[in-house]
């Protein structure tokens, strides 16, 4: 691991800055069309996305430290930029369809979006708070935007008013956790940081990272700081929403695994502040929680808002778990997870959307569902699969996704030594029966679209680019897990250049 | 390809060709597909030593290697018989869905009906077959999305709360499951060495306060799908409600899968588990059987009544586990087998009557709710619902009387072979609750004769006298099942023959023998 200067730092930076300069040129194409070429303008992006995710793809792997420091270049970085790159390719893709956007304004909607993205990209990258703060301002401000962009809809107007005020409360209080780092620390290097946080005083350590973790439990949409996710996702325009749920998810765990990994992950810092089973706490208490409110909710948005939240909940297992010894591990868990995850989670939204227009259904509601297996049986069987998915039930994705990160906290707890001293087993056994009981309202859809009759018979019809859209993000939430060599996988996603397979002895 | 794999991956490709063939083609689609899967199963009946105690037939290969999760097939003494009578049931359970759509007023579904009929079938021979822990697993579960769809949509009126019942209570269960399988994994060996494979995990030496904790992991996933009391309140609903060929499948093989799970997970790998949890299972068997018993007593529901005595007759099942006899554990695995054919007999002969009256009221309920589903007149509340049906409908009484006289364990059929084999085993280890078992025999013969009474013998009811005798449909799905019955209970060495060299082999057999001979 080098640490590069400004010009050295460019040849490894190149899909960013790529992203960055092509965001500037979808907004130049924009205002020369006047609003007008709209068309172009979303072609542009389109094409600008997917040269990044290329660059990124075909990019060497490596593990260096750009910029004086302040951004790393490493395997996780690429792994998060790649699901992040996805998402907003899969999220501009979709906007290009949805009515919810008015023509006159769509091209400003695709330039936020990317700039959104680099955002994101800055924050799984960020090998420095301060560079990790101007990620999420530049991913959230950008966000905020989006979320408001239905300015005539007071649904939307509410969302970005909620997200910018928690916004800027929880970033604001997260910049003085960060200044109290660097009050002890006398630095806000992540590289560094767990060298000179052994010698701080517990008590500092610790607020420090309670107040820290707003910020970062406000990106991540974990209790206590989820308040604003349904309301948000419920008033956003339906593109937006699946994005906020991946992309912007994606990026507060990148920035999560690499600040405890990287930056509190020694021995002697974990001795000081045990953030192992902080986090454990809030994983259990962010699952039950999103599952809980689950229940009852009438509206599928909404009740995905939740759903959302209780993954998040256990995503943060696999950070848990970071805190033992098996960190490749849990990270691979983590990620295969994500990569479910971003299947399942933007299928089912998407399925919402397309169904939400008023030429179909015109509704969110569970009880518009009904009988859709008659209205339309392409879309009742794939929203199925994805919600089945999401419950993780064998032998779709979202199965093999939880299986690991629990195989990585049940191994990380039965170790010599467990997981900073703890054994995890009843998060393990919570997130299960979380997954047991999410299966009631996840089913609620399940059971309005297939098992009952609506009082609608007429067809529903289906965009072919959806529909094309909707069974590529079938086909992984399915086959995924019977992808026979996982280290594929995880090895082009994370670009580990180390064989992960272990000699194994044969068994009798 | 081998014949284990063909097993699974037949009745699958059989989703595929159900989907893609016109609706009424469908149906004769399935019965090629499950009689393919009955050859495919004679084939490794066949090709099966039974003089050998290991996994036969046995297919490996790596699948996930990161994870150290195999593709691991094979088949012994514990799970050929199961395998055989998986194949007679799925081929009798199409033929008995031959009409479905019709008879559950849901025409024009019939093809997503066989294609979940065939995923379930896939799955149900995948588990017996599984030898890798996460396969295994992953079978188990697999069942219970078709099983979910196939009570909750061609159901009877609370489809929908059963089908969702059945799931979150299995569902719940495999959570403990789940979490025993990853700590089982993770005692297998050192990091790089370890294994979900069955047979491997066999010969680990774990320490008993570990095996004692996974024993129960594994217990509460497989007590739930037997189901072992206090977990067995989905099956009534499950039975009620599901269609007729659905609750073949379910009594005859689903609820197997738990009996089969206990004995290759807590009998044959987790054998070592202290005493003290094996005179659990054995105490919740008898309170199984007797419990169950009493239960069916009180039905006025005859399908109710069928779904208890199934939770009684499982008992015999777990009592026999409970042991860890040789002959216990025989008559365990020769009791799944004959309640299968049993079960599977009793709830078409359900279904005969169901299909003819449109209900199955031994003696109509007092509950004006219930009868006005039934489309019941209220001034019958109380009143016997059949009743000399021997004169109506002749043929089928004939049959209805060997599939109860099999079940209530007359010596001659197999539900005696498999109840006396299940008592001896158990005798030698716990002789007062062989006693108070002994009497759920008994108790069996009660509800079974007071049934015939009520419903066959008598007079004549006015309102069923032209009920039309069984047509040559039912026949040939009931008769078949009759016979083995028959048979089986002549020549039980049949069926006996296949487990008697693995159970022998048993680690845990051995040392209860050996336990035994000191006393």
């Amino acid at each position: 691991m080098n640490m590069l200067g400004n010009i050295d730092s460019l040849s490894y930076y190149v899909g960013d800055t790529l992203l960055l300069a092509l965001a500037l040129l979808v907004v130049i194409i924009d205002l020369m069309g006047r609003g007008r070429a709209h068309g172009v303008t979303g072609a542009a992006a389109l094409l600008s996305i997917a040269a990044v995710i290329g660059v990124i793809w075909v990019g060497p792997v490596v593990d260096e430290r750009l910029f004086y420091g302040m951004v790393r270049a490493d395997s996780l970085a690429r792994a998060f930029k790649l699901i992040i790159g996805v998402c907003a390719f899969a999220t501009l893709l979709v906007s290009l369809q949805t009515s919810e956007v008015s023509d006159r304004l769509r091209g400003e909607f695709f330039a936020l979006i990317l700039f959104a993205t680099y955002g994101m990209f800055l924050m799984v990258s960020a090998s420095n708070l301060l560079a990790a703060y101007l990620g999420i301002e530049m991913a959230s401000i950008s966000s905020y935007i989006l979320a408001g962009f239905l300015a005539r809809r007071t649904r939307s107007s509410e969302a970005a008013f909620k997200y910018v005020i928690y916004g800027s409360v929880a970033s604001g209080v997260m910049l003085f956790g960060i200044s109290l780092v660097f009050g002890m620390a006398g630095t806000v290097d992540i590289a560094v940081l767990a060298d000179r946080l052994a010698m701080a005083p517990p008590m500092g350590v610790t607020m420090a990272l309670v107040l820290m973790f707003a910020g970062f439990g406000y990106k991540i949409a974990s209790v206590p700081f989820h308040m604003w996710s349904p309301d948000v996702y419920e008033g956003s325009p339906l593109p937006v929403t699946a994005f906020l749920s991946v992309a912007s998810k994606a990026a507060g765990f990148g920035l999560v695994i690499r600040f405890f990994r990287d930056g509190m992950g020694t021995a002697a810092v974990m001795a000081t502040v045990d953030w192992p089973l902080f986090l454990a706490v809030v994983s259990a208490v962010t699952m039950t929680v999103g599952n809980l409110a689950a229940f009852g909710q009438t509206n599928v948005k909404r009740l995905l808002a939740y759903s959302s939240i209780a993954h998040g909940g256990y995503l943060l297992m696999g950070v848990v778990a970071m805190g033992g010894s098996l960190r490749a591990e849990s990270l691979s868990g983590v990620l295969f997870y994500f990569l479910a995850y971003l299947f399942m989670n933007l299928g089912a939204f998407y399925v919402v959307l397309h169904l939400a227009s008023p030429s179909r259904l015109g509704s969110e509601d569970i009880s518009a569902y009904r009988g859709l297996i008659r209205r339309s049986p392409l879309l009742a069987i794939l929203m199925s699969v994805f919600l089945f998915s999401l419950i993780g039930l064998p032998p779709f994705a979202g199965f093999w996704g939880k299986l690991y990160l629990f195989k990585s906290v049940v191994d990380g707890s039965l170790t010599a030594g467990g997981i900073n001293g703890h054994s995890f087993l009843w998060l393990v056994v919570l997130g299960l029966l979380n997954s047991a009981i999410s299966l009631y309202y996840y089913f609620s859809v399940v059971r309005a679209m297939l098992l009952e009759e609506g009082d609608e018979t007429s067809r529903v019809a289906v965009n072919p680019v959806f529909a094309v859209l909707l069974i590529a993000l079938m086909l992984p939430t399915v086959l995924l897990g019977f992808v026979t060599d996982r280290s594929v996988v995880d090895g082009q996603l994370a670009g580990s250049s180390t064989p992960t397979t272990v000699a194994k002895t044969a068994s009798p | 390809m081998d014949l284990l794999t063909l097993l699974w991956l037949v009745p699958i490709i059989g989703v595929a060709l159900v989907l893609l063939a016109p609706r009424m083609v469908a149906r004769v689609v399935s019965l090629m597909v499950t009689g393919a899967t009955l050859v495919i199963g004679v084939l490794v009946w066949q090709q099966f030593n039974t003089g050998e105690s290991v996994m036969q037939l046995v297919k490996k290969a790596s699948w996930i290697e990161q994870f150290d999760i195999e593709y691991h097939v094979g088949v012994d003494g514990l799970s050929i018989a199961l395998v055989i009578l998986t194949g007679i049931i799925a081929v009798i359970g199409v033929i008995a869905s031959w009409n479905i759509g019709a008879e559950t007023k849901r025409e024009g579904t019939e093809k997503a009906y066989f294609a979940m009929y065939l995923l379930l079938v896939a799955g149900m021979f995948g588990f017996f077959v599984a030898q890798d822990l996460i396969l295994f697993y992953v079978f188990f579960e697999l069942t219970l999305l078709p099983m979910y769809f196939l009570i909750g949509v061609w159901g009877g009126p609370r489809r929908e709360y059963a089908a969702i019942k059945f799931f979150l209570y299995t569902l719940f269960g495999s959570v403990f499951m789940l979490v025993a399988i990853l700590a089982l994994y993770f005692q297998s060996g050192p990091d790089g060495a370890r294994t979900f494979s069955i047979p491997a995990l066999t010969q680990l030496d774990l320490p008993v306060g570990i095996v004692n904790w996974l024993w129960f992991g594994f217990f509460l996933g497989f007590a739930i799908k037997v189901p072992i009391f206090p977990f067995h309140t989905w099956l009534p609903d499950a039975h009620v409600e599901a269609p007729t060929p659905i609750s073949v499948i379910l009594a005859g093989v689903l609820l197997k899968m738990g009996t089969y799970g206990l004995i290759r997970m807590n009998v044959q790998v987790l054998g070592s588990a202290s005493e003290k949890w094996w005179t659990f299972l054995a105490v919740l068997a008898v309170v199984n059987i007797v419990y169950g018993s009493f239960c069916a007593m009180a039905q006025k529901d005859l399908k109710k009544l069928v779904a208890y005595s199934s939770v009684g007759h499982m008992g015999f099942v777990l009592l026999g586990i409970a042991a860890r006899t040789p002959e216990g554990l025989n008559g365990a695995i020769f009791q799944m087998v004959s309640h299968g054919l049993l079960s599977a007999m009793l709830f078409l002969v359900v279904g005969v009557i169901y299909n003819r009256a449109h209900h199955r009221y031994i003696v109509y309920p007092d509950d004006p709710e219930l009868l006005r589903r039934y489309h019941i007149d209220v001034s019958k509340a109380g009143k016997l619902g059949f009743g000399g049906l021997a004169t109506t409908m002749p043929v089928y009484t004939g049959i209805m009387t060997v599939a109860f006289f099999g079940s209530l364990g007359l010596p001659g059929m197999s539900g005696f072979i498999g109840e006396v084999l299940a008592l001896m085993g158990a005798w030698r280890v716990y002789p007062v609750l062989t006693i108070i078992s002994a009497v759920g025999i008994l108790l069996g013969a009660a509800y079974f004769l007071w049934t015939i009474q009520r419903m066959f013998l008598g007079a004549e009811n006015e309102d069923w006298k032209g009920l039309p005798d069984v047509n040559g449909r039912e026949l040939l799905t009931l008769v078949p099942l009759g016979v083995l019955v028959i048979l089986l209970g002549v020549l039980p060495w049949i069926a006996t023959n296949l487990s008697a060299e693995t159970v022998s082999n048993l680690q845990v057999v051995q040392e209860t023998i050996k336990s035994l001979a000191k006393l």
